[in-house]
């Protein structure tokens, strides 16, 4: 037993470190949700689920929790469903080494930082020197000119746009992988039985990736609802909140207004999304194997 | 795959090299931009978007470089270094803990460890805030490195564990045998054999430590502990009407991570698949 016992020292570090600054936040975090809390003056004050109640009637909480919904389908649609067929399509491409630099160009955006990713877009989109502008008129869409970021009803469309730019080629990579697992006998069969590509997709690939397709849709929604960086970045929330998400909202709640409690709990609203997708993964791991 | 190409195959085929083509495209020239925009004067960014700087210099790279990028940079290569040494070695201890010796509690060991993956950084960003500020460690190095460290340590863990999970026992056994302790067998033995699954998970970490964003943004504000995302938004409204050293921060920033993918990209790629694919 004493040996047993020894072997703890393996894991003592990392439980110390998981222990004290991952887990032991978030169970304070409930106790100061319940506070109305100034952390410069120091002062705090019990007011039991306030904040909550305070939550459900902030319109901009909402409009928060829309727009981390909407982003959690726009990276579906591209980010898993487009990654998909771009994967497959690139698997379809007969010379290796194109298929080896494709995947890596679709990439590099995954490699640099969203802060220069966002800043980059920021640039893009500025209404007088902005790439895409310039581009509108270039080919004669004068009429399409916007300042995207200034405007409420382009900002969060640009913002989601420039998201899917710099994350498709993080699944497209996955999904290459997840395909080349596939035997390839499977598509030799397909193809003598006279199955064109498209049937080939449908019959042989989707069901055969369906394991990671599972996987990437459940991470792209957790992923979604921990949006900050590239709001933060871009718009910082504005115009007029249009597009503030869960986590800038919360940044901005305790850091520019501070009011800490209320920041702790869109925290707790944060956290309960992101376990139910959590668990939601776990259950469909285990029902979920693919087998061959 | 064999195919007979009719001619709606060749349309098809080139329907699919313009779209693969157009695509990377749209990838590759806003970057290319950015970095020739590093060259340009205020007045050309302004003129005509889509031109060639008329001049090659690299002032701006340079105006940038001592207007605090080599701060930041210095400061994003102290923390990224330290945090990948710290993350894969705890990682590393941990995960030969839980794949090769027999410990109480084991599974739950295990599951709490693992669990860590699950959780979001904001959702514990208040309570941090509040924990560092009376350590007083707020608005230092070591901030970043603990947290880089300790939010890190589950998904490494998580990698290195799954490759040790497939090593063959036996050598372990066998060292045992020959009177190596469990140090100098995991040591000499475990580690060495885990050697590709190490690199893919240096290579994420770094990838993860040079562009993180919000702990950064949250826990430093003086000059001096700024790490690169954080530095080049100050830049950005210190100097944001000099367009020029905004992009050549930006290209600063980019241009070690592109090349540490190109060079490491396999296994980068391992580790992702490893990670996501179990």
């Amino acid at each position: 037993m004493s040996r047993r016992a020894a072997g703890l020292a393996w894991v003592v570090p990392a439980l110390a470190l998981v222990g004290v600054f991952v887990y032991f936040p978030l169970v304070e975090n409930f106790g100061f949700s319940t506070l109305k809390w100034d952390i410069f003056s120091g002062s705090q004050e019990y007011v039991g689920l306030g904040n909550y109640a305070k939550l459900v009637d902030d319109p901009v909480f909402w409009t928060s929790l829309r727009n981390n919904v909407l982003f959690a389908v726009v990276s579906i649609v591209f980010q898993v469903f487009g990654s998909l067929v771009l994967a497959a399509l690139i698997e379809g491409v007969r010379s290796e080494r194109w298929q080896r630099a494709l995947r890596a160009i679709y990439f590099i955006p995954c490699a640099i930082s969203l802060t220069v990713a966002g800043l980059l877009f920021y640039f893009i989109y500025e209404p007088n020197l902005g790439l895409l502008n310039h581009l509108l008129e270039a080919v004669g869409l004068d009429g399409l000119r916007h300042a995207w970021l200034g405007e409420e009803g382009t900002a969060m469309p640009a913002v989601m746009a420039m998201s899917q730019w710099q994350g498709f080629g993080y699944s497209t990579l996955l999904f290459a992988v997840a395909i080349q697992r596939i035997p390839r006998e499977i598509y030799q069969a397909a193809a003598l039985d006279g199955t064109g590509p498209i049937r080939r997709f449908f019959h042989v690939t989707v069901p055969l990736v369906r394991e990671m397709t599972g996987v990437l849709i459940m991470l792209t929604i957790s992923g979604a609802f921990q949006v900050f960086n590239e709001v933060m970045v871009m718009t910082s929330g504005g115009p007029n909140n249009s597009t503030q998400v869960l986590g800038t909202w919360l940044y901005r709640s305790g850091f520019v207004r501070n009011d800490f409690g209320y920041a702790a709990a869109i925290a707790t609203v944060i956290f309960v999304v992101t376990l139910a997708i959590a668990v939601a993964q776990l259950w469909v791991a285990r029902r979920r194997r693919v087998e061959w | 795959m064999v195919t007979r190409l009719g001619f709606l195959g060749v349309i098809a085929r080139l329907l699919l090299w313009a779209f693969l083509l157009c695509l990377a495209v749209v990838v590759i020239y806003p970057l290319l931009w950015m970095l020739l925009n590093g060259f340009k004067t205020n007045a050309e960014i302004f003129g005509n978007p889509f031109a060639l700087p008329s001049h090659w210099g690299f002032d701006s790279y340079q105006k940038a470089w001592n207007r605090g990028v080599s701060n930041y940079l210095t400061t994003s290569v102290l923390v990224t270094v330290t945090s990948t040494v710290a993350t894969v070695f705890v990682s590393a201890w941990a995960a030969y803990g839980l794949a090769r010796v027999d410990i109480p509690f084991g599974k739950v060991v295990t599951g709490v460890i693992l669990g860590g993956l699950m959780l979001a950084p904001s959702v514990a960003l208040v309570p941090l805030v509040k924990m560092f500020q009376s350590m007083g460690l707020y608005n230092s190095f070591w901030a970043l490195l603990i947290l880089y460290t300790a939010f890190r340590v589950p998904f490494t863990t998580f990698l290195i564990r799954a490759y040790m999970l497939d090593l063959p026992r036996e050598v372990d056994e066998a060292a045992e045998m020959d009177g190596c302790g469990r140090w100098t067998a995991f040591w000499r033995i475990t580690l060495p054999m885990c050697k590709p699954i190490i690199v893919s998970t240096v290579l994420l970490h770094i990838l993860f430590a040079w562009n993180e964003y919000l702990f950064a943004m949250v826990f430093t504000s003086g000059a001096g502990v700024q790490t690169l995302p954080v530095g080049l938004m100050s830049l950005m409204s210190k100097h944001g009407t000099e367009f020029p050293v905004v992009f050549a921060g930006m290209t600063i920033a980019a241009v070690p991570v592109v090349l540490l993918f190109f060079f490491g990209q396999r296994y980068i790629v391992r580790g992702l698949a490893d990670g996501v694919g179990k």
